[in-house]
């Protein structure tokens, strides 16, 4: 029987998957890895399964594949983690794989990018089941209503790898691939302290996440996992702000499914300025301060 | 110690690439091929363990056309002892890949498969992970930093929120992200010396039927410049006429 399974690995997940779920057409239950979903997204079930947090990708996706058997779709929203994990779920599952779905014709046919974006592919999927991942910025806002039943599900399957230490996001700003708003900052900004005053304080007065190229990142005035662009984050913020940005192909490639562009460059030639909806010519050292306190 | 390396030969990176006009594929006229960056990455980190410990065995990989030859030859110049190439008439997608992998790795039995996390071309971030699934080898994706110790690996890799680090039993399956190193450069000279190291030929042994297959290529849609703003006042006040302020 067709149906999907949506993998919620953290609450945000059901939220930003929701539309996915609800333009693929199939009856659908939310799997909630770890937290509690809400139970008007219109799945028919939430299978809670109330992990603390959640383990290596082995005993992940071991745990998953049980719980996976009967659905003919799996799918959750692209994500570092959700490609560790569902790559190696559809692996056991021998299952057919589709990584970051921008847009759907069928329960068969999805669009998807290739080639740092360069060109959009329409897959054909030719074999039961398919395992997802898909970019919500080309899906509809989900409808809310109704009420899902709520069941537990065990996700009990044993882990190899031992997680030794990890970091988790830090400040309380929004999660950059979630946010409304992003503001990124280039390698303009000179350094850390200059960087998070500048970029960080713009961010905050929205209510924005950080964003960064991959030049400022490996220049060390912006932490690694705050990069945008094809071996980065993918955004598709309402208000995306690029400051001190040239706009390389491979920082395009994250930035292009934001709804509005802005961006402020000294350099009135930068490619930037070829994309953005409204490009402001000027220093960012005067800009930025000006912005964040008119803003308010 | 013996490290696999899987190569993927790929459209240049840094071409400008278009679908052909009636969407077939991609118009690859006079775009030059090259080995997928990310497993440059992972060949360099398996040449910098095999300069630590030079007990190590290096063999590099690839699945495809007769051409991939040219991507092998580099890895041999980079430091691989030797080169498998599994020549597939048809073009496989990941789970098929998965399968060739599979079926090598039960023969050659390496402690480690390390290969990019993603290839440039498809951009599929899926043949690591079905190849540590089909093996039921616990895998570290998007690494950064890589350390052998006696049985098992010891890998920090990237996540959403920062980074982690795992400890692997061996064997195991690592995939390279951009900032686990930066490739040695390779000369032509150092390529044409390593022609004498061994490359294998041999036809895919599994052939799988694809569970997925690419029906049309396209150009995705282009943003259009829109307007310049004179000043800080008249942004905030276009933004808010937008209504995303």
């Amino acid at each position: 029987m067709a149906k999907l399974l949506l993998i919620a690995f953290q609450p945000s997940d059901a939220l930003m998957g929701a539309g996915f779920a609800q333009d693929l057409g199939l009856p659908f239950d939310i799997l909630a890895v770890t937290g509690q979903v809400d139970v008007d997204l219109g799945a028919e079930s939430i299978l809670s399964a109330g992990l603390p947090d959640v383990p290596p990708a082995d005993g992940m996706a071991l745990s998953l594949v049980s719980v996976c058997s009967g659905y003919s779709h799996i799918a959750c929203v692209a994500s570092m983690r959700s490609k560790d994990v569902l790559g190696r779920l559809a692996g056991l599952l021998d299952a057919a794989m589709v990584t970051d779905a921008l847009g759907l014709q069928s329960p068969t046919l999805f669009t998807r990018p290739m080639v740092a974006g360069s060109i959009v592919a329409t897959v054909e999927v030719l074999a039961e089941p398919v395992v997802i991942t898909f970019r919500p910025a080309g899906f509809s806002k989900p409808k809310r209503g109704g009420s899902s039943a709520i069941e537990t599900a065990a996700l009990d399957g044993a882990t190899q790898a031992r997680r030794i230490s990890a970091t988790g996001r830090s400040g309380g700003r929004p999660d950059l691939s979630q946010a409304k708003v992003v503001v990124s900052g280039g390698r303009p900004l000179k350094d850390a302290e200059t960087f998070e005053r500048l970029v960080g304080g713009l961010a905050d007065k929205l209510g924005g996440a950080v964003g960064a190229t991959r030049a400022a990142v490996d220049s060390g005035i912006a932490a690694n996992e705050l990069q945008v662009g094809q071996t980065g984050k993918i955004v598709a913020p309402d208000l995306y702000i690029a400051a001190g940005i040239s706009g390389s192909t491979q920082h395009m490639a994250g930035i292009k499914d934001s709804k509005v562009i802005v961006a402020i460059n000294k350099d009135a030639d930068a490619p930037i300025f070829q994309v953005a909806d409204y490009g402001l010519v000027a220093d960012l050292y005067d800009a930025l301060p000006e912005l964040t306190q008119k803003v308010g | 110690m013996r490290i696999l390396v899987p190569i993927k030969r790929v459209i240049d990176p840094y071409a400008k690439v278009r679908p052909l006009p009636d969407g077939s594929g991609i118009d690859t006229a006079g775009v030059k091929f090259e080995m997928n960056p990310f497993d440059e990455i992972a060949m360099e980190e398996a040449v910098r363990l095999k300069e630590k410990d030079p007990s190590v065995e290096i063999i590099s990989v690839s699945v495809g056309s007769a051409e991939c030859e040219e991507q092998l030859r580099k890895s041999l110049a980079m430091g691989a002892d030797k080169a498998v190439l599994i020549e597939s008439q048809s073009v496989l997608d990941s789970p098929g890949v998965a399968r060739e992998l599979e079926a090598l790795v039960r023969e050659l039995q390496p402690d480690l498969v390390l290969m990019g996390k993603q290839a440039t071309d498809d951009d599929n971030n899926q043949a690591a992970q079905m190849l540590a699934a089909r093996l039921g080898w616990p895998q570290a994706t998007f690494a950064s930093k890589v350390e052998l110790t006696s049985g098992s690996v010891r890998v920090v890799r990237e996540t959403d929120t920062g980074e982690e680090t795992l400890e692997l039993s061996l064997p195991a399956v690592v995939t390279a992200d951009l900032r686990l190193n930066e490739p040695r450069y390779i000369a032509l000279p150092g390529i044409i010396k390593a022609r004498s190291k061994p490359l294998e030929r041999r036809p895919a042994a599994v052939n799988a039927a694809p569970k997925t297959r690419i029906v049309k290529f396209e150009q995705p849609p282009t943003r259009s410049a829109g307007k310049r703003v004179a000043s800080v006042d008249e942004l905030v006040t276009a933004l808010k006429d937008r209504g995303v302020l």
